[in-house]
């Protein structure tokens, strides 16, 4: 079977199919409601592999199926559909991991008596996320966009009886609104210039060359090219989604939702929605590149956030004590590489980091939640401790996904797409703050992520909850195994010797590097590798924490930089200090204006008309109602008097009829005739 | 007296007979039979005017009252009818107690 472009739009309508499902499902239907979003969730990766391989025919073709929405004045607003390798793969990569950690789910929400509601929305959620996906029109990938925003609001505060969790998940709702009120702007500026918010369009499209000319010759006050506000504009809503400084503040809180929540915000859905639109968009935001003399480029912005965010998240993440916390901080410190990539120009590299990221993020996540679940929801990592006899399983693949992620060389994934970024980053000509950015982030990465995985696996027990630990059941297993795998065969499609991924993805052939060239910078990395773990494994792995009270070391050496990251650089107090009291400001004077000056207004009105029906009765009452009451009484008067005639005696009538007749005849003789 | 106003008096006279009749009787039938005198007299008068009018030969008075005595005999049997209706319904036919439409 031969998948179109204009089939696509299947993908994300099976699991929107399932969430319809599960939200008519009754709570007992837990098989139905499970079944329905796996099953979905198969259906779309078996489509999205269809869809692989038919984009895969013709790497450099944009297929596309554009259809008209609605007309609106002479125009008429067109979304449609696109094909393309990029997508294929997200797809792939969006359902595959989705499926994964739906069957993860089944395991760990076995006790939830919410549990089809969880299913819902997950397939709501991977549907919105798909829609993303395989949009060709900006218009469409903003619903999805806001749709993916709306499931992950519904995802973090599941348990929202709890105040945390109701709370995060209003924090992450409004924090990525800010970012997509840029967005929008960016999007409605698009239009204005352009016309048309479709990616391509045999041309017109604003991803094609001439349209991206017109943007980039537009010249704003100060030299700015058109082209470059959008680009900065739309990134806005990126740094939201992707959680890139300074908007980074709710991705860590959304660890209140359950843990295949975490893993699917965090590896397939939300926040690789930001990267993923700016790797879409590249034509776009890389369009002022040609204008040499333009005082800003959108892409050195991008690098910029992406190099703090990137050195910034990895240094808080060294510093915190909750489990899940810790990963979250590392996926803003990854996400931040992936946009440092796309900054530097290698949207490639960035993808590829995405996809690798996907994997060992959600087996990350999900192994943590398999061993959170274990420990009687025990997160903190000082009370943890001991699990990796119990749960072998689930300490084996952590510690893939941990190895993964901390960029072992060779074998694992991220040490490849870690490596393409470094690559690109050390090629920029603008700067090389960035290559050094990420070079700190290697270490402190490893680092981190060995400090995590001595804490929680080795040494003894330090509580009563991982002493009783046991693994999980075979349907959480399976898919930390399914996962672990892809982490580390991934990396081999994207190596420097056989660019398969590169190639595809950008649709020429990209030459193969022996592995000896750029080879400096390669054993650099090495190196910073080797160092992270062997000061991680200096610091806790060799004497490990013998109980919960014992200060961390790193705490011991340094207590206030410590306590500095661990309270996350005070970023969230300074938002409370600055931009909350602002807020609270505007909300007060809001109030104040709304309850005097218009509530006043209103009320002044209101009274004006009791008054004008207070008048109003009076006349009605006093005057017409009077008239009218007479009138009336006379007309049934009238009547009393005429139905005394009517006796309904045959005499009576005919004696009237008799004397009538005497009196005309008398009449007319008298009258003489007349 | 010519014979035309002979005609015309005893037509009055029948008809002040019939009148009367309907008047004072309580008996539907015999009231019925009033009307009936009245019609006939002025049945008369039509028959005297033609006979005696400006063009005798021609029929039209006959016509007229043949046609009114069919129109007459109809009414009557109605008028019957609706006596043996009263007789069902009250016992008698005396036409005072006759006076609501409804049972």
């Amino acid at each position: 079977m031969n998948l179109s472009a204009a089939h696509l739009w299947l993908i994300p309508a099976l699991p929107l199919l399932a969430a319809a499902v599960g939200s008519v499902t009754p709570r007992r239907g837990r098989r139905l409601a499970a079944g329905a979003a796996i099953a979905a969730m198969l259906g779309a990766l078996l489509l999205s592999i269809l869809a692989l391989r038919a984009a895969l025919a013709d790497p450099s073709a944009h297929l596309t199926s554009n259809f008209s929405w609605f007309d609106l004045g002479n125009g008429a607003v067109r979304l449609g559909w696109l094909l393309d390798p990029l997508n294929a793969f997200m797809c792939v990569m969006v359902s595959l991991v989705g499926l994964l950690i739906f069957i993860f789910s089944v395991g760990y929400m076995e006790g939830d008596e919410d549990f089809t509601r969880f299913f819902c929305f997950l397939s709501l959620f991977a549907a919105a996320m798909l829609c993303v996906v395989v949009a060709n029109s900006l218009l469409l990938l903003f619903i999805g966009w806001e749709l993916v925003g709306l499931a992950s609001y519904l995802l973090i505060g599941f348990w929202f009886h709890k105040p945390a969790a109701a709370a995060a998940a209003k924090k992450a709702f409004i924090t990525t609104r800010i970012g997509d009120i840029g967005f929008l702007l960016g999007l409605v500026w698009l239009y204005d210039t352009t016309g048309s918010l479709l990616l391509y369009d045999g041309g017109n499209g604003v991803l094609e060359t001439h349209v991206l000319g017109d943007l980039a010759s537009q010249m704003l006050a100060g030299g700015i090219a058109a082209s470059t506000a959008i680009g900065l504009l739309i990134f806005c809503g990126a740094a939201g989604k992707s959680g890139q400084f300074p908007l980074h503040v709710w991705l860590p809180d959304a660890m209140e939702g359950p843990t295949p929540v975490s893993a699917l915000i965090h590896a397939a859905t939300m926040v690789a929605a930001g990267v993923f639109l700016i790797a879409r968009i590249f034509p776009l935001v890389s369009a002022d590149l040609e204008l040499a003399s333009a005082p800003l480029h959108a892409l050195t912005v991008v690098a910029g956030i992406g190099a703090i965010t990137a050195l910034l998240g990895a240094a808080i993440a060294a510093a915190q004590y909750d489990l899940k916390r810790i990963l979250a901080f590392s996926t803003v410190s990854q996400l931040g590489y992936m946009m440092l990539a796309l900054g530097v120009g290698s949207w490639v590299a960035a993808i590829f980091h995405l996809l690798t990221h996907a994997f060992f993020k959600a087996l990350l996540f999900l192994a943590a939640g398999s061993a959170i679940h274990a420990a009687h929801h025990e997160q903190d990592i000082r009370q943890l401790g001991g699990l990796r006899g119990p749960m072998r399983t689930t300490y084996a693949t952590f510690a893939v996904g941990m190895m993964a992620l901390a960029g072992v060389p060779f074998v694992f994934s991220g040490f490849w797409s870690k490596e393409a970024i470094l690559h690109a980053a050390s090629q920029w000509s603008v700067s090389q703050l960035p290559l050094y950015a990420g070079l700190a982030g290697v270490v402190l990465t490893a680092f981190y992520m060995t400090r995590l995985l001595c804490e929680v696996f080795w040494g003894a027990p330090r509580s009563p909850a991982p002493a009783h630990a046991h693994e999980s059941p075979a349907v959480m297993t399976l898919p930390l195994v399914a996962l672990a795998v892809g982490a580390i065969a991934l990396g081999f499609l994207g190596t420097p010797a056989w660019p398969w991924l590169q190639s595809r993805l950008t649709g020429k052939d990209v030459p193969a590097h022996s592995l000896l060239e750029g080879g400096s910078l390669m054993a650099l990395s090495v190196v910073l590798v080797a160092t992270g773990l062997g000061a991680g494994w200096a610091l806790y792995g060799r004497r490990p924490r013998v109980s919960a009270a014992d200060p961390d070391p790193l705490a011991a050496a340094a207590p206030r930089t410590f306590a500095f990251l661990g309270a996350r650089m005070k970023l969230d107090e300074l938002y409370a200090a600055t931009l909350g009291r602002l807020n609270s400001f505007g909300a007060a004077l809001a109030d104040i204006l709304d309850r005097w000056v218009w509530g006043g207004a209103v009320s002044l009105l209101a009274l004006l008309g009791e008054f004008t029906g207070f008048v109003n009765r009076g006349v009605d009452e006093g005057g017409l109602n009077a008239g009218f009451d007479s009138v009336s009484e006379r007309i049934r008067g009238a009547g009393r008097a005429y139905s005394r005639a009517q006796t309904g005696e045959a005499h009576g009538y005919l004696r009237t009829l008799a004397i009538a007749f005497v009196v005309l005849a008398l009449l007319v003789l008298l009258g003489g005739g007349r | 007296m010519s014979p035309l106003q002979l005609c015309l008096v005893f037509s009055s006279v029948l008809f002040a007979v019939g009148l009367a009749g309907a008047l004072a009787r309580s008996n539907s039938i015999l009231v019925l039979l009033g009307i009936e005198l009245m019609l006939n007299a002025a049945n008369l008068n039509f028959i005297a005017f033609w006979r005696y009018g400006p063009s005798p030969s021609s029929a039209i008075g006959v016509i007229f009252v043949i046609f009114a005595i069919a129109v007459t005999a109809a009414e009557t049997a109605v008028g019957l009818a609706l006596v043996i209706s009263i007789y069902r319904h009250q016992q008698n036919i005396r036409l005072q107690e006759a006076s609501h439409l409804k049972g």
